[in-house]
């Protein structure tokens, strides 16, 4: 076939575009989405893009590399302290059974030890990509499957950078090794020198990061240029990258160690918001690719086997999780949800099989063998935790209804409050102490676990489905509070409760003032900033300490809030199209700038001369003073 | 908002307006009546913040302004005293310049637990619900506003439906004829209440 680039991207693009809808409506999620699209244009079905598959699985890597950027510059040293006993407990745990159990399979199987020592490794891998995004999306992220499993995939990813080191000294023994032509430069050296040129490489992105990188953030931010400062942030990353390549290293890693680096640094908004856009539709890409590359010729060929090798690796994996996250003291649900969520084997492993297959540890056919199983189980993620989400939670975990006691009772929830986080929970108790009810939605199996052993009528459940929301009493409730963490989620909602129940009031938790005017251009009136009141509270107090009178401060706060919230609706029209992006960081500053202009040109005190008794200047005798 | 041909804006201020079986009764009698612009200000104003310009434009479009509330320690609760002092200002109000309000008629409708026997000079309170007004009248004198007799129930805890449904449609009565016109300054001002002049002096047209 052959291709222009201009097609190529039509095909890639088209099928996202078709597929990851269809997907969402589906409740299946994006990833699912990705794998199908790419699975429907590969060679297999309708063979609009062919062999060029795996150069652009290549090219999607980078997606991965990006993400992993993204991963390490959230991971502040402070944060990853915190986190160390997770990840390195549960991590440790993981890898180390899952490597061992994988060495001792395919020993059975025949291979020479070094060889299953090494595909062991290569299976242990999850993938952060799938696992991330698809955690992010159903507004999991901060349960405590999610935390576990983020810790997990933490120590997996930092644990490639040693076993990428010790391959080549496990190929050492393989006579064949330096057969084939050497792809790095330094490929053709001893394994010893190899691993040495490999430690010396992180260490030259560690101290490039803090000695060069950002002094030269500081000189291009002078500029003023906000596509200069993109592009740098693209150059680092792909410095980076090439750096790790040029040693045959991941450029995933390298990126991921800049990204650590950079963490502390004042430049990780701005990177961060930078990089984000390119992240999600080379990640896109990837999970396309992955779908466009699974060999089913060679499913057909050996189904038998493939079927038995994917069962087998999804059963010893999915063990070895249930087991950490046993050791880990997660409750029944969240640890189904994390060992489902993590049972596949990730995007790591196509770039430690390559490798393997290029030191010669592992034949041809099985390299493809083990590859197809890797994409295949990538693919059945998103099917497992459907499973696990419809069939199994609902039999055996938090049941998602509660038992109805009579439809009398029912009829007395007139408000339903999605999400139970700190936001969610005082206006539950607000409306509790003042004898309403609320039927509450949240997905977090602990805390429902909790609610319903207070009397609470909760819901457990994607806030999002209809079946819940119909369950919840959608149909006869007055009042839907969204009071979601995730403002993506709370979006979601919002949207799906204007289509589905017109009827509904929705009253709606905005994180800040540009969800507000997300919610603004949703038609919605009922907004509440969770921060406004708080700060403008802490506001009065100042002043208060400073010596204003306390009612005096009080009613300036009051002032403020009502000019603050007349503000909003006059900007609202004016702000650019492309704020859509929450991550545009640059576009919040500059209507932060316009907001402040505003303030001192209408000075939202000025008119107030309540009790002003200044202005009987000339003491007047057609009245007392005020 | 507004409606122009307006000519009553009842300024109306009870902090538990839904514990209140009399105001309910008066309220939904006048509610409907054309002219009429009923102002909840504890509804409006929970926080006691006045929007002093809103509150200017609201009384320069209406002729008569009622002050109805409930009698609490012998004068208004407090969310009235707020808005007197803080919307009837120097140099708008009152003072130099000040004459927004001039001509305006105003007037006190409240309702009050005690009857009319215990506001007497030989009763348990000692003074007239006329005297306990003073700060109202004056305070209306110094906007040159018409202040007239107060429209009052009393003794409401002891008030049957069948009463209650009486002072409504007496109250109804009044800001019917105050917005057609029908009524003299002077006749009014002979009575110590509106009730009286109401009873005694039925008018051109009944309801």
């Amino acid at each position: 076939m052959n291709h222009s680039f201009l097609q190529d991207a039509l095909i890639y693009l088209g099928a996202a575009i078709l597929f990851v809808p269809i997907a969402k409506r589906l409740g299946m999620g994006s990833v699912l989405g990705y794998l199908l699209a790419g699975i429907a244009i590969g060679p297999f079905f309708l063979g609009l893009v062919g062999g060029e598959g795996k150069d652009l699985m290549h090219f999607a890597e980078f997606g991965v590399v990006l993400m992993l950027f993204l991963i390490g510059l959230e991971l502040e040293p402070a944060h990853f302290w915190e986190m160390r006993r997770l990840i390195l407990g549960s991590g440790a745990a993981q890898m180390g059974f899952t490597t061992l159990l994988f060495f001792a399979l395919f020993i059975q199987i025949g291979f020479d030890w070094r060889a299953a020592l090494a595909v062991g490794f290569a299976l242990s891998m999850s993938s952060t990509a799938i696992v991330l995004q698809t955690l992010r999306e159903k507004g999991l992220a901060q349960t405590q499957s999610g935390k576990s499993a983020f810790a997990v995939l933490l120590f997996q990813d930092i644990s490639v950078i040693p076993i990428l080191a010790v391959l080549p000294l496990l190929a050492i023994a393989t006579a064949k090794a330096t057969e084939g032509e050497p792809i790095t430069f330094i490929g053709g050296l001893p394994g010893w020198a190899q691993t040495l040129a490999l430690l010396c490489a992180v260490g030259v992105v560690i101290l490039s990061g803090r000695f060069v990188i950002v002094p030269f953030l500081r000189f291009i931010a002078r500029i003023h240029l906000r596509e200069l400062l993109t592009a740098s942030a693209l150059f680092i990353v792909m410095a980076a990258a090439y750096l790790m390549e040029l040693v045959g290293l991941s450029p995933a890693l390298g990126t991921f160690l800049a990204g650590v680096v950079l963490a502390n640094s004042e430049y990780r908004h701005e990177l961060e918001s930078d990089i984000e856009p390119f992240k999600g539709i080379l990640l896109g890409l990837f999970f396309i690719s992955v779908g466009a590359s699974i060999n089913f010729a060679l499913i057909l060929d050996r189904p038998l086997m493939i079927i038995a090798l994917l069962g087998g690796v999804i059963a010893i994996k999915s063990a070895v999780l249930l087991l950490t996250g046993t050791l880990t003291r997660l409750k029944f649900d969240q640890n189904l949800l994390f060992t489902f969520s993590l049972a596949q084997v990730g995007e790591f492993a196509f770039v430690l099989f390559s490798f393997m297959h290029q030191l010669h540890i592992v034949s041809a056919q099985w390299t493809d063998t083990l590859m197809g199983v890797t994409a295949i189980s990538m693919t059945a993620t998103p099917l497992l935790l459907l499973i696990n989400e419809r069939l199994i939670l609902p039999r055996f975990g938090t049941p998602e209804r509660v038992e109805k006691a009579a439809d009398a009772i029912d009829l007395q929830h007139p408000v339903i409050l999605a999400g139970f986080g700190p936001f969610g929970s005082t206006v539950g108790r607000f409306l509790r102490a003042n004898g309403i009810e609320a039927t509450i939605l949240d997905n977090d199996s602990d805390r429902v676990d909790m609610l319903r052993k207070m009397g609470f009528k909760v819901f457990y459940g994607d806030a999002t489905r209809v079946d819940i929301l119909k369950a919840a009493g959608a149909d006869q409730a007055k009042i839907l509070i969204a009071a979601i963490g995730s403002p993506e989620i709370n979006k979601e909602l919002v949207d799906k409760a204007q289509q589905l129940f017109p009827h509904l009031e929705i009253m709606v938790r905005a994180e800040n003032r540009f969800d507000a005017y997300e919610f603004m251009d949703m038609g919605l009136k009922d907004i509440y900033r969770e921060t406004l009141d708080t700060s403008v509270r802490l506001g009065i107090d100042v002043l208060f300490k400073l010596g204003f009178r306390r009612y005096s401060a009080t009613r300036a706060g009051q002032n403020f809030i009502k000019y603050d919230e007349a503000a909003m609706r006059q900007l609202v029209t004016h702000r650019h199209d492309e704020s859509i992006y929450i991550f545009n960081v640059k576009e919040q500053i500059r209507l932060e700038e316009q907001l402040l202009t505003n303030d001192r040109e209408a000075d939202p005190t000025l008119n107030d001369h309540a009790w002003d008794s200044d202005r009987f200047v000339k003491p007047s005798t057609d009245g007392p003073a005020k | 908002m507004m409606d122009h041909s307006s000519q009553i804006l009842i300024l109306f201020a009870h902090p538990r307006f839904e514990m209140s079986r009399i105001n309910r009764a008066l309220l939904n009698m006048v509610r409907q009546l054309p002219g009429v612009t009923l102002h909840d200000l504890y509804e409006r104003y929970p926080d006691f913040n006045i929007d002093i310009e809103r509150e200017k434009q609201l009384l320069v479009a209406h002729r008569v302004i009622v002050w109805q509330h409930p009698f609490y320690m012998y004068g208004a609760p407090a969310l009235l005293k707020q808005w007197i002092d803080l919307v009837l200002e120097y140099g708008w109000a009152h003072g130099r310049d000040g004459d927004f309000l001039k001509d305006k008629i105003v007037f006190n409708a409240l309702t009050s637990g005690g009857t009319r026997e215990v506001y007497s000079p030989g009763g348990y309170n000692r003074f007239t619900v006329r005297e306990f007004l003073v700060p109202f009248e004056q305070t209306a004198t110094l906007c040159k506003m018409v202040y007239l007799p107060p429209f009052a129930v009393q003794g409401t805890h002891l008030l049957t439906e069948a009463q209650l449904a009486f002072h409504a449609s007496l109250y109804r009565t009044l800001l019917a004829r105050l917005s057609q016109g029908d009524f003299r300054i002077d006749t009014m001002r002979r009575f110590p209440f509106l009730n009286d002049w109401l009873l005694h002096e039925p008018g051109a047209q009944t309801s």
